[in-house]
């Protein structure tokens, strides 16, 4: 089929609907997977956790359960690797801008201290 | 390095990898060839969305690594009193809970649609719905709780000042989006189960033939708004 008939298809909607179909046992697993990993979130906070294995935990379950929200629940994992680009490269660039006001803020905080001392 | 079966179902043979890449970017009328245009403004809407949280959460850690006042411990500040004692973050993680159910169900709701399962496809659109109020509701709670003891966006008991007004403008605008797609939820529900997109009938608003592809970008929205959940309950809650 070429494009243009693939393209007047689209737009009729003459053909059966099939986009994105997967078995609902994969909906369910993941659906289990995030209550798991919400529960050791939880669990983070509820045991007290401190110190760096606090950050590593929490950073590592929020990202689980990002990356399997994007993956299967929006379908990322069987989109074009075009789209994919466009959509997941863009926020990764947010981290320079979380390194600019983290350095931002430590200067903040190095005046307030000098100028202020440790309260207003 | 071919792929061959297309979202559509019709042999759809476009190079993929980073060839497809290439060839997807550099062709004509779309770009993005297995995705509709609808699937992706709503991508493209999503990613504009991402930058304003993002700014959000951004201003939220600047705030808090630059005020010399102690932040607040929110492990304490969101604790209920349960049972003669206090339960950290129990509500928070109720939310939690409520909100992935709620996407599970919507995510099943996309599947039962493509197989053209009207009157499932709307009770499970409809059950997210309901998770999604449930959800609001439970933020109403906790809002009435913090203001009633002295949380303001310019001060709070606890400390840092700033405390206040960061947690009312991210929790308040995440819960503006889950009230939003309370809504659009609803709005697509009523059309699953009148049938609108089994007879292509046309949308009010565009005229276009509406299609079960509707259930999916719904789907985006809603399984975004508990993406950013994700974030804001690491970042806010448990930080």
């Amino acid at each position: 089929m070429n494009e243009t008939t693939a393209h007047a298809h689209i737009q009729s909607g003459q053909q059966p609907q099939t986009g994105q179909q997967h078995p609902i046992r994969l909906y369910l697993v993941v659906w289990g997977m995030l209550f798991v990993l919400s529960a050791f979130s939880y669990m983070v906070d509820y045991l007290g956790l401190q110190g760096y294995l606090r950050w590593t935990l929490i950073l590592l379950f929020m990202m689980a359960k990002a990356g399997l929200i994007v993956a299967v629940f929006m379908h990322m994992a069987w989109e074009r690797l075009a789209l994919v680009y466009a959509i997941m490269l863009p926020p990764l660039l947010v981290l320079v801008f979380v390194a600019l006001m983290v350095s931002e803020a430590d200067y903040t905080i190095f005046t307030r201290l000098a100028f202020f001392g440790t309260g207003p | 390095m071919v792929q061959t079966i297309g979202t559509h179902g019709e042999p759809d043979l476009r190079p993929v990898g980073l060839h497809g890449v290439a060839a997807d970017f550099a062709s004509d009328q779309r770009a993005f060839k297995t995705a509709s245009w609808g699937k992706a403004m709503m991508w493209i809407f999503l990613l504009s969305d991402t930058f304003v949280f993002g700014c959000f959460l951004i201003a939220y850690m600047t705030a808090r690594m630059s005020t010399p006042v102690a932040w607040p411990n929110p492990s304490e500040v969101f604790a209920l009193h349960i049972g003669g004692q206090d339960v950290p973050l129990i509500l928070i993680a109720i939310m939690t809970f409520v909100l992935i159910s709620s996407s599970g169900t919507m995510a099943m709701a996309v599947n039962f649609g493509y197989r053209r399962e009207r009157r499932t496809t709307a009770i499970l659109m409809l059950l997210t719905a309901v998770l999604g109020a449930c959800f609001v509701g439970m933020q109403a709670f906790e809002w009435t709780k913090l203001i009633s003891e002295g949380v303001r966006p310019w001060e709070n008991p606890w400390g840092a000042a700033q405390f206040g007004s960061t947690f009312f403008m991210i929790t308040g605008f995440h819960g503006t989006h889950v009230t939003i797609g309370v809504i659009f939820l609803l709005i697509v529900a009523r059309k699953v189960w009148r049938g609108d997109f089994d007879q292509e009938r046309r949308g009010f608003f565009t005229s276009q033939r509406g299609r079960y592809e509707a259930v999916e970008i719904m789907g985006l929205y809603w399984h975004f708004v508990d993406l950013v959940w994700v974030f804001i309950f690491a970042f806010f809650y448990l930080w």
